[in-house]
């Protein structure tokens, strides 16, 4: 093994012992069973998003639904929540200087806790996705539904569609999750940092709903988390998710640089 | 040109806008040095030790562990040196071991192999298991000494490892860094406790607001300390003249019931002799108690050290 997969092998274990890591991953996971349970007792649904109308249709459905609902704030606050932390709780509490005083260069300290704090992001992504399929399954069967262009789906290909849909949303949200790193190295303050970051998706998602904002609309990190609806069309609209796969790629990019950079040269000293 | 020395810091500067905590720093520590670092809280024994760990970027000039630069050669400066700043800190959520485990994983895995040994040589080994939240202060600097060990050093780096112990943590940590130290491991040990440097130490550094006083042998601090001596007899006023016209004493003085002078070794052996030719008693005769302290408190200008201050504080 390298010094980095050591390293991050490491950065997963410090993730699973933390209480916040836990609380992120089961809010992620509670919230598809909470909305099934609702959805059950309730008679109404959720006709005013799209595909809400078909929610009782198949519980293939559950998940796409539950993502729109999540994008604004749930997701990116639960991403946040460790990225924000991952540098800066190490040094608050001094262990940086204790793994910056071995045998690893800082990139790789740094790598190692960027590759820990995406498996994170993509583990509650997938297992918000899987869990809402299967408590969707349970309450309403695992059926063939309408997808966004009107065309019925099988129950397989719409199962694909969920894996690459959810694949396609984690994109723009391991940006936010970049942004929570950048901001975890340079203000070294674990809560700060979090709230900065949730602040940063929100303000992504107001200028987007702002009148006037048309022409940039687009390319707002915001807009990105809709880009798996191209998927759900015939044919399948690939427009939205090319794009929304460069610019997240910016909107990672910039702050990781910005923070790696940082990493590398700053003074490790006692807050 | 012999093999690099463990330590070299050629005007080491570290600034923080206006303050200059580290002020043009010059040191340089031997093969097999007991090297203690002394000087009163804030003047800059910690941020030293950052910079040569390199931890903190120099303002001005470099800092070489056996003639790398941890600016230059990042990790690799390292090689063959450990230590901590500011007390050892550990993840609290794992236990000793595995933090342990954890550490040697950021080194070489091949050194999982000593945890065991480390652990015994910090006796710790029955509390391993205990996620390090639940551990003493005293048990956490001798995790921070095992974990430094770990890396199996040529070098040892210590920011007052016994400050905050109680008093049989300190003896078993002075015994420890002692045994260390016959085992061949050169040691740079901060302190503001003088007892403990002149308990440990073969040369030291005076630091004070940034700046070195005095580097060198800790015998030859001794001996500019020492030289103040106290004379006690019943017959004052005959001793008073002796002395008055031996050879070697001066600044002769009384005090209460004694005498005080300065003399070296030599001159105090012959003073011996000549008072007892004149056959006058001698009660005591001997250097004074807390001579490194005074010397102490006089370079650094009468700073009390941090310890007091907590205590004046609490």
């Amino acid at each position: 093994m390298t010094g980095v997969a050591r390293i991050y092998r490491w950065e997963i274990a410090k993730l699973a012992a933390q209480k916040r890591t836990l609380l992120g991953l089961g809010g992620a996971s509670i919230v598809p069973v909470i909305f099934v349970v609702v959805l059950q007792i309730q008679s109404g649904g959720p006709n005013d998003v799209p595909l809400g109308r078909y929610i009782r249709d198949s519980g293939l459905v559950t998940p796409f639904v539950v993502l729109l609902f999540m994008s604004i704030w749930g997701l990116p606050l639960i991403a946040a929540l460790v990225a924000g932390d991952i540098v800066a709780a190490e040094s608050h509490n001094g262990t940086l200087k204790t793994i910056l005083t071995r045998s690893r260069d800082r990139g790789q300290v740094f790598v190692g806790k960027v590759l820990a704090s995406f498996t994170y992001t993509t583990l509650v992504v997938f297992a918000m996705g899987l869990i809402g399929v299967a408590a969707g399954s349970i309450a309403w069967g695992f059926n063939p539904f309408t997808s966004l262009s009107g065309t019925r789906v099988s129950a397989g290909t719409g199962f694909a569609l969920l894996l690459v849909s959810l694949a396609v949303y984690l994109v723009p949200l391991l940006a936010i999750a970049s942004f929570g790193l950048f901001l975890s190295t340079t203000t070294r303050n674990s809560a700060g940092s979090v709230v900065g970051t949730l602040m940063w998706a929100l303000l992504m998602q107001l200028i987007g709903v702002l009148p006037g904002t048309e022409t940039i609309r687009p390319y707002l990190l915001g807009t990105q988390f809709d880009a798996w609806h191209g998927l759900l069309r015939t044919p399948t609209d690939w427009s939205p998710i090319v794009r929304a796969l460069w610019l997240s790629a910016l909107y990672a990019g910039i702050p990781l640089a910005v923070a790696y950079l940082v990493f590398l040269r700053r003074d490790v000293a006692g807050d | 040109m012999s093999a690099a020395l463990p330590v070299v810091a050629r005007g080491l500067v570290k600034r923080y806008g206006e303050i200059a905590a580290v002020d043009g720093v010059d040191l340089s520590v031997e093969p097999g040095d007991v090297f203690g670092y002394l000087g009163p809280n804030g003047a800059g024994k910690t941020s030293s030790l950052r910079m040569l760990l390199g931890l903190i970027r120099p303002t001005a000039g470099e800092a070489l562990l056996f003639g790398r630069d941890p600016l230059r050669d990042g990790a690799r400066a390292l090689d063959g040196v450990a230590g901590f700043v500011e007390g050892p800190r550990f993840y609290p959520y794992l236990s000793g071991r595995r933090n342990l485990r954890l550490l040697a994983d950021y080194d070489e895995p091949a050194s999982r192999s000593r945890i065991d040994e480390v652990l015994e040589t910090v006796e710790l080994r029955d509390r391993a298991k205990d996620r390090v939240g639940g551990y003493s202060h005293g048990m956490r600097q001798r995790l921070g000494i095992a974990a430094s060990l770990l890396r199996d050093p040529k070098l040892l780096l210590l920011d007052e490892p016994a400050t905050g112990l109680d008093p049989a943590g300190m003896r078993d940590m002075r015994d420890l860094i002692r045994r260390l130290a016959q085992n061949g491991l050169t040691i740079m040990l901060s302190s503001h406790l003088l007892n403990e440097v002149e308990e440990l130490c073969n040369r030291v550094a005076i630091i004070r607001k940034g700046r070195i006083i005095y580097q060198g042998g800790l015998h030859e601090l001794m001996g500019q300390a020492a030289g103040g001596y106290q004379l006690r007899t019943p017959e004052l006023e005959r001793a008073r003249t002796i002395c008055l016209n031996q050879n070697g004493i001066t600044e002769v003085a009384l005090d209460g019931e004694s005498l005080n002078f300065v003399a070296d070794e030599d001159a105090v052996g012959a003073l011996s002799i000549a008072l007892g030719q004149a056959r006058v008693p001698i009660l005591k005769l001997a250097p004074h108690g807390d001579s490194l302290e005074d010397l102490f408190l006089q370079l650094t200008g009468g700073e009390s050290s941090d310890h007091d201050r907590e205590a004046v504080a609490s």
